[in-house]
């Protein structure tokens, strides 16, 4: 969690200083989600990411070096410079893509599920979504095709709020939007999203359910982001006392105040681990600053698969 | 040799791909028992089981979106949807996903899926199940685009396709199901990006595809009993483009007509003849021009649709004014 915390307000910083360009939608305030999740997953399941993907992507294990080189648009990022923040992939670490299509993550992830029931393998697929993701049709088609062949997908609903402006109240008759799972016959649960070990514990149990019996569950962790839908977002749909109020429910000092309570970790730790992962995030920023830009040769690479490749 | 239908030849060819490779399976609308609104998917589920001819929900988005993650994980989706038309709704995946993953993860991943629809009029039915949607496929960088028109190009053509990494939209013509055509016994494959030349010939040079192709042929015949000689080209597959057999053909005819069903504006017969345009002017007599459907919806009374999609006569018509 520290780490994704401290890798996005080094991104909102050096995207203030013109370094990084394009849209770019910080996780801020939503790492208990990434972390709990993907900390109850095997390292060979899968994930599906969205355009605020960067947390999953470091959750998932993903090299914060290659992340902040493909932010720059370098040679040396995950995706050569091809991809930018919106389509950061390591199909390496079973992380099958971020996306710029709302909603478009759901039924990829659903096939990846049905490859995964046809190869006979008890590996699972997380999939990430936001809340305004849920009123997109390919969403519910997913969900529904999940439900009948019984696919062993996780679908997390990451319920922020807000959709950019629209809050998902003025869009959403429910309350929950976990109970959309009901309507396709397999179950969901809504969950404090802002609360890793909630987080982390219904997750091990909905995992642990899928590879026994097949079929999906859905989860929504409700939560909040602290910044911007994107870094400009002048964000006039909302008070800065309802952003105060839930920056006191900030998921990392709770987290924080927990390990301290339980005498699990000591202040002096924490100390040490946020300098050292400050320090590994200042040198992915070297790492990407000393980078080579893409050749133009690259233009016209990577269209089609040629022949020898892969 | 032996002759068998068009669909016949698509099914052999998905049947032996299943047989050959275990990744590849099928998912579609009706495409279990009924066998698919076409009869090409006919048998196979009972030779394969559910799982692998998956029957699915009315769920274009989603079986589009499906068939790209199985693909990322390695498998060898063919999807059917039943009109071209219903493409449309899924779109997002085959166009910003299954087109872009491998470019936009700077060669990481790949999607090799095949989207099987149909396409054409010429049946009455109207114009939300008649279009001929090819070019909206060409446009779009990272998807291949293969049309054929015959029984044996239809399976060498799907089994090639099956086998190549990449996403390929794969058009069949509902008016050439039924056609039938001499099919080898034996196992072949048909290479992807290049044209067939289906007839030599001095005079002018028809670029067609699909059933056009056939039209064409027709034109060409009875242009020759008034002493008009004519190279047919098949283009078999649209996107890439075989350049190469155009151009030859072009450099030997001095003039080249193309004969497409979609519409004319913004058809694929003005991406063939801008080509030939740039790159064999020197060698034209005359403009390059193009027969094509009229820029309307598909009309439903027989007389507005073949006023509407070309034929034999334009095709004989405006090649006798080229050639006088
Ligand atoms: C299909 C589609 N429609 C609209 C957009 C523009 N857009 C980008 S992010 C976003 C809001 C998504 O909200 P949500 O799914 O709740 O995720 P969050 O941003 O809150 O994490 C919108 C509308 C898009 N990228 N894709």
């Amino acid at each position: 969690m520290l780490r994704i915390r401290l890798f996005e307000s080094k991104v909102l910083d050096l995207f203030l200083k013109n370094y990084i360009r394009g849209p770019v939608h910080l996780y801020l305030g939503e790492e208990a989600i990434a972390v709990g999740v993907c900390s109850a997953l095997q390292k060979d399941d899968y994930i599906t990411s969205t355009h605020r993907g960067h947390g999953h992507c470091i959750a998932k294990g993903g090299d914060v070096k290659k992340m902040m080189a493909e932010l720059l648009g370098k040679s040396t990022g995950y995706c050569k410079g091809k991809g930018g923040s919106m389509h950061i992939t390591d199909m390496s670490l079973g992380i099958l893509g971020a996306n710029g299509i709302v909603g478009a993550g759901t039924p990829i992830a659903v096939g990846a599920g049905y490859a995964l029931h046809l190869q006979k393998s008890n590996q699972i697929v997380a999939c990430f979504f936001g809340d305004a993701a849920t009123n997109q049709g390919s969403v519910h088609e997913a969900m529904n095709m999940a439900s009948i062949w019984k696919l062993p997908v996780l679908f997390i609903c990451e319920n922020n709020l807000y959709g950019i402006s629209t809050c998902i109240r003025d869009v959403c008759r429910l309350d929950d939007i976990a109970k959309r799972a009901e309507g396709y016959g397999f179950s969901g649960i809504t969950i404090d999203g802002n609360d890793f070990f909630q987080v982390y514990e219904t997750t091990k149990t909905a995992v642990e359910k899928i590879r026994q019996n097949g079929g999906p569950i859905l989860i929504e962790a409700k939560t909040y982001r602290h910044e911007g839908h994107d870094i400009g977002d002048p964000e006039v749909y909302r008070s800065s006392k309802e952003v105060e109020q839930w920056k006191q429910k900030d998921p990392l000092l709770r987290m924080e105040r927990d390990l301290l309570d339980r005498n699990i970790l000591t202040q002096d730790i924490i100390d040490q681990m946020r300098s050292q992962i400050r320090k590994e995030i200042d040198q992915a920023v070297q790492f990407a600053f000393d980078s080579p830009e893409p050749p133009k040769e690259e233009l016209l690479t990577d269209i089609f698969v040629k022949e020898g490749e892969l | 040799m032996r002759e068998i239908t068009f669909s016949q030849a698509l099914n052999e060819a998905l049947r032996e791909e299943m047989i050959r490779d275990e990744k590849v399976f099928l998912m579609g609308e009706d495409i279990g028992l009924h066998g698919g609104a076409f009869g090409v998917t006919k048998n196979l589920v009972k030779e394969f089981g559910s799982e692998r001819v998956r029957n699915s929900p009315l769920s274009e988005a989603g079986i589009a979106g499906i068939a790209v993650g199985a693909a990322l994980l390695d498998m060898k989706p063919v999807v059917e949807f039943m009109f071209i038309d219903f493409t449309t709704i899924a779109m997002d995946q085959i166009i910003n996903q299954a087109a872009k993953i491998r470019y936009m993860t700077g060669g990481q991943a790949k999607v090799p899926a095949v989207f099987r629809t149909q396409g054409g009029g010429g049946t009455g039915s109207a114009a939300q199940h008649s279009q001929s949607l090819e070019n909206l496929f060409c446009y779009i960088p990272g998807l291949m685009v293969v049309m054929p028109s015959t029984p044996y190009n239809a399976k060498g053509l799907l089994k090639s396709s099956i086998r190549n990494p990449n996403p390929v939209v794969f058009i069949e013509h509902k008016l050439l199901y039924s056609k039938k055509g001499d099919v080898p016994e034996e196992e072949y494959l048909l290479p992807l990006g290049k044209a067939n030349l289906m007839k030599k010939g001095r005079d002018i040079t028809f670029i067609s595809y699909s059933r056009m192709v056939h039209v064409a042929l027709d034109a060409a015949d009875q242009l020759a009993q008034e002493g008009i000689d004519v190279e047919v080209i098949d283009l078999q597959t649209l996107s890439p483009i075989d350049k190469e057999t155009i151009f030859q053909s072009v450099q030997k005819t001095g003039k080249c007509l193309t004969i497409e069903e979609d519409c004319k504006s913004s058809g694929f017969g003005a991406e063939v003849a801008a080509s030939i345009g740039e790159e064999c002017f020197d060698y034209l007599d005359a403009p390059v021009r193009r027969i094509a459907a009229a820029d309307v919806p598909v009309p439903f009374a027989a007389s507005l649709e073949s006023e509407a999609l070309p034929d034999v006569d334009r095709i004989i018509r405006t090649t006798k004014m080229m050639n006088s």
